[in-house]
């Protein structure tokens, strides 16, 4: 990769930031695309993700709460404790809760079903700032997601909520609002299309969806930082100029379903590495 | 209830065959699920949202051409033709055009404005100048490679169209308002929903329209 920059980007490359930020300068000569797979390729042995789930684990493992007990028999759809393919089938029907949920507003239920906690401590701080700790709800879901890998996309379309929360989430995808009328549509449901040099997935089609849907919770390089799929919702909201997103919201749940049954039979990747 | 309800026809169908209550229910999975009424989504939104700085829930309230172009996203060419003359003729009646009269400030300062994406959001500070993002969707000046491909190439915008008042007035009127000449088009209206200031127009008019912009070289 080197061999393709000139001397004198070298030379600059190291003088202004030093050698370990030669290989991005290199990159940006080919395109966003290109250079952000070769950047992955190269960080596959040791995502940054990994350290993560490790927290993840002994956060799972760790009693807490006024009920002293860990999140070992929070059952995710799969049965009490069993993680092996869970986050695949989410989000799904609960029948104790009586709502559909994702992983991340499951594991918040279990936090307070199980563990006695107060909902709003365990989510008042779900995302962390630029190059801060993973907070305790990304690092649960690292350790969760990894359970999930290789496997096959199959959020389930059988019970009735379910069905609804999809044809919800539908609608809301199209939902044009605020000041500068966005929807989730105006930027993901057209092929080939960009911002700038980021590729925006066609979320309406089957395998544009399954790639989005497989790969998050992703690392984002760039904040150094797991970022999970309500944060990902969150943070269009966002830059749509919507107001804030609640965690766990109904809005985030049915858009996350709708994306899930979209992408059915695709590859859960997650945790990935982004940009 | 509602699943009963949004199934009518075929609900009445099984009732004439004589099916169990029970049986509806087992149903229900199978059929196509109840289709969520406006109402319900607005509800749905309100609950799921909280106020964030500047961006307060008020803006979850669609106005007329934001529920027509949902209503109507998934098939464009559904949106009925006297709906979209209305909505073309209210938004290009309600251009303002330069009090001045003049169209063009000062392209270097278009440029600015084309690159910054920032304004409005909930993380950005209350008041500040937004920017007008235009490379986030169109190729402008050929120097800038990182440019989106939502909207068409701007680059020789000017020399391709001339600067005629026509253009001119065009060209201002689809910044102000794009629904002016494309109803449901997917471009912010920054002139009528106060993204740009009347300074912050001109001078992207002039990276546009002005003979010694980059754009028309």
């Amino acid at each position: 990769m080197r061999q393709k920059m000139t001397w004198r980007q070298i030379t600059a490359s190291l003088a202004v930031a030093g050698f370990a930020a030669s290989p991005i300068i290199a990159l940006a000569q080919k395109t966003t695309e290109q250079g952000i797979q070769e950047y992955r390729d190269m960080l596959a042995d040791g995502n940054p993700a990994e350290l993560v789930e490790l927290e993840g684990e002994e956060l799972w493992k760790k009693p807490q709460g006024p009920k002293k007990v860990s999140l070992e028999k929070c059952d995710l759809g799969q049965g009490p404790g069993v993680l092996k393919g869970a986050f695949a089938t989410l989000p799904r029907y609960f029948e104790d809760a009586k709502l559909v949920m994702d992983m991340e507003t499951r594991l918040a239920y279990c936090m307070v079903t199980l563990q006695g906690r107060d909902r709003a401590e365990v989510t008042k701080k779900v995302y962390s700032g630029t190059a801060q700790p993973a907070t305790e709800m990304e690092a649960l879901s690292a350790y969760i997601v990894a359970q999930s890998k290789g496997m096959k996309a199959n959020v389930p379309q059988s019970h009735p909520e379910e069905l609804a929360s999809r044809a919800r989430g539908e609608k809301l995808f199209f939902y044009r609002g605020g000041p500068y009328d966005f929807s989730c549509a105006s930027c993901h449901s057209i092929d080939d299309q960009r911002i700038r040099l980021q590729g925006l997935p066609n979320l309406t089609k089957s395998a544009p969806a399954q790639a989005a849907f497989g790969a998050w919770p992703a690392y984002r390089v760039s904040q150094g930082a797991v970022r999970t799929m309500q944060w990902r919702m969150y943070d269009c909201f966002r830059q749509q100029r919507f107001p804030e997103l609640n965690f766990g919201s109904q809005v985030s749940v049915d858009l996350i379903t709708y994306l899930g049954v979209q992408a059915k039979g695709g590859t859960m990747q997650a945790t990935s590495l982004k940009r | 209830m509602s699943i009963l309800k949004l199934n009518n026809r075929k609900i009445l169908g099984l009732a004439a065959l004589g099916t169990a209550a029970g049986g509806l229910l087992g149903c229900a999975a199978l059929m196509a699920p109840p289709e969520p009424t406006p109402t319900e989504i607005k509800a749905l939104l309100v609950a799921s949202f909280k106020d964030n700085g500047q961006a307060k829930l008020d803006r979850l309230n669609q106005s007329e051409l934001q529920e027509a172009c949902s209503t109507y996203a998934q098939d464009i060419a559904k949106l009925p033709g006297e709906l979209r003359t209305k909505l073309q003729n209210d938004a290009l009646n309600a251009v303002e055009y330069p009090a001045d009269g003049k169209y063009l400030g000062d392209w270097k300062e278009g440029e600015k404005v084309a690159q910054t994406g920032v304004g409005l959001q909930f993380s950005d500070k209350a008041g500040s100048p937004a920017g007008g993002n235009c490379y986030a969707c169109h190729q402008i000046d050929p120097k800038e490679i990182s440019y989106g491909n939502i909207g068409p190439s701007l680059y020789n915008y000017g020399k391709l169209r001339g600067n005629s008042d026509d253009i001119m007035k065009y060209t201002w009127a689809k910044v102000w308002n794009s629904h002016a000449y494309n109803a449901c088009s997917n471009m912010p209206r920054f002139g009528a929903a106060g993204i740009l200031t009347q300074t912050q127009l001109k001078d992207v008019m002039a990276l546009l329209l002005a003979p010694d912009s980059p754009v028309n070289k």
